[in-house]
């Protein structure tokens, strides 16, 4: 069944531009240009592009909350601006730069509003919201004020507030952004199970490439208000190069080494810097770090994951 | 809970976590009721005892019962849901199976039913014992004064939330804010009385929803409105009430069509 189907659908802005010290000349930019796709429900789709290309503008016009220029988009069956509220009831949205918690109030206290607001009934809402406190582990700060709230826990609080009234669909803008990696993976395990359990459809923006190998099956590249790349993240991966690169630094000078299964891409300052890439299905960051420890004293280690930015040029330019 | 029921609550525990700002709000509330009184007691005994048909205890019942109301409503303007356009935070509250209009307003009755408790009711029982006034003794004056604030509340609320949707058009309103702020400190009978002003003033300000927010509750409450003229102050403000819900309403759909939301 479908949950998501777009047609045509674009959103111009006007930007308006100073030109001179009184005079402005106005510009339209298309932000999001004839996007058609479809989603069906239980996918996880990873919604990815760079900075302005145009993801933020298409969420907001699939949950109704932006209008579209032209073009038709229909989310849960329904028309998304004409019936927002009915739509609100089927969807759960995380804008990871805004908060939909109650500032003030303790983190417990959102949750219980958001149930009075979806009508979920005493019970029912309280059930929903135990369930949620025990797998995101929100127990130890429930009744903290939100804005005393660490980055990564108000995080986890955000995507329980979206799933309090079990939607069907899940949209996530950017929910790892600013997070370090152990709240990062501790996330992305929870929605992996909530869509194993609940089968809930999942459309996620992210610039981390980890989020979308975790969580995506299927992955829509977005350029320019285009979508330049639709398929299953394997073929993605068969398209573009994915490899990561770890970065060694050595404690003293090393000859250059050889690690299995990666390609030694660096070799600076005498061997202190030793640099190789693998790729992610061969073998892993803690494997090149197990066998380089081996061979000297390593004192600093850095990942380099593969950009989306880079990852879009060259789909980019295969589109052309 | 119901959904209104629980906004209600949200908001009245949100507004008692600030405790120092509502004890400062009394304090500050206090002491410039003072120099009001003070003010509007010279003008009264200046004039030869009455002015505008106040006499010196229903003047000093005025400005209790003003500075009183100030917490609950407000006297000035409002920018929280046009920081919400600006930011785009507004998506949030677009984003929920609850009307815009509808959650800021029970929000707002939680936000004015804690300032009335923890700012309002200190100021009337302090107030009343420092200046030695006698309240009205009638029970039906409180009816009509209860029901009378609380269409005063409204109508003051549908003001503010318009005032803050001119957002959705011009996203920055700190214009509209000072203006709307001088409109309503002069035109209400907040300053200085509505029975005070010249005719032609008094006119502009009968012709505007703002003396309904304020001074008509305040008299209503202190027992200078009685009998039969209850009932047309009450009818203006139902009417006003109504004018505003309409007018709002539009503007809410309006403005919804139209609304960019900020931010990536």
């Amino acid at each position: 069944m479908t949950i998501i189907e777009t047609e045509d659908l674009s959103r111009e802005f006007i930007v308006r531009r100073k030109t001179g010290r009184f005079s402005r000349t106005k510009q339209v930019v298309a932000a999001v240009d004839r996007i058609s796709c479809t989603v069906s429900e239980g996918e996880s789709v990873g919604y990815i592009g760079a900075n302005g290309a145009g993801k933020s503008t298409t969420i907001k016009m699939i949950t109704g909350i932006l209008v579209p220029s032209s073009g038709r988009v229909t989310t849960c069956g329904l028309h998304p601006v004409e019936q927002r509220k009915a739509l609100a009831r089927q969807i759960g949205v995380v804008f990871g730069q805004r908060t939909q918690l109650w500032w003030d109030l303790p983190l417990r206290e959102s949750f219980t509003i958001l149930g009075a607001i979806h009508r979920l009934g005493r019970q029912a809402a309280s059930d929903r919201i135990d369930q949620l406190i025990a797998e995101l582990d929100l127990e130890g700060f429930l009744d903290t004020p939100v804005r005393q709230l660490s980055l990564g826990q108000r995080m986890r609080g955000e995507v329980a507030a979206a799933l309090v009234h079990r939607p069907r669909l899940l949209i996530l803008d950017e929910p790892t952004i600013g997070l370090d990696m152990i709240s990062k993976e501790r996330l992305r395990q929870f929605l992996l199970t909530e869509r194993a359990e609940r089968g809930t459809t999942l459309l996620l923006t992210t610039h981390d490439m980890g989020d979308i190998e975790r969580l995506c099956e299927r992955v829509l590249v977005v350029d320019r208000g285009r979508i330049v790349h639709d398929g299953p993240l394997a073929e993605l991966r068969r398209t573009v190069a994915l490899d990561r690169t770890v970065v060694i630094d050595y404690a003293d000078p090393q000859p250059p080494h050889d690690i299995a299964d990666t390609e030694r891409v660096g070799y600076e300052v005498d061997g202190l810097r030793q640099s190789y890439r693998f790729h992610p299905e061969r073998t892993t960051a803690a494997k090149v770090l197990a066998e380089a420890s081996r061979l000297g004293e390593v004192r600093d280690l850095t990942l380099r994951e593969p950009a989306i930015e880079d990852i879009v040029r060259t789909l980019y330019g295969r589109a052309r | 809970m119901s959904p209104h029921l629980q906004l209600i609550a949200a908001e009245f525990r949100r507004q008692s976590t600030y405790r120092l700002a509502l004890a400062a709000g009394v304090c500050t509330n206090g002491i410039f009721g003072l120099i009001r009184a003070g003010v509007l007691l010279a003008a009264v005994e200046g004039a030869g005892g009455t002015a505008g048909g106040y006499d010196a205890r229903t003047a000093l019942l005025y400005v209790l019962w003003g500075q009183a109301l100030l917490g609950a409503i407000p006297m000035w303007g409002w920018n929280e849901i046009a920081d919400r356009v600006r930011t785009g935070e507004i998506a949030v509250d677009l984003a929920r199976p609850i009307d815009l209009q509808v959650y800021w307003w029970f929000r707002d009755l939680g936000r004015a039913a804690m300032q009335f408790l923890g700012r309002g009711l200190p100021i009337l029982v302090l107030g009343s014992i420092l200046l030695r006034v006698a309240p009205p003794a009638e029970p039906l004056v409180y009816l009509a004064g209860l029901v009378g604030l609380l269409l005063g509340l409204g109508i003051n609320y549908l003001c503010r939330y318009a005032l803050n949707l001119i957002s959705f058009w011009t996203v920055e309103t700190q214009g509209f804010q000072i203006l709307y702020m001088v409109l309503v400190s002069l035109l209400t009978g907040f300053t200085v009385p509505v029975h005070l002003f010249p005719d032609w003033l008094k006119a502009i300000a009968e012709a505007s929803p703002f003396p309904s927010m304020y001074q008509y509750p305040v008299d209503l409450i202190s027992g200078r409105t009685i009998g039969a003229e209850v009932w047309s102050i009450l009818g203006l403000q139902l009417l006003w009430l109504a004018i505003l819900l309409v007018g709002t309403r539009v503007m809410t759909r309006l403005g919804t069509r139209r609304l960019v939301i900020q931010g990536g």
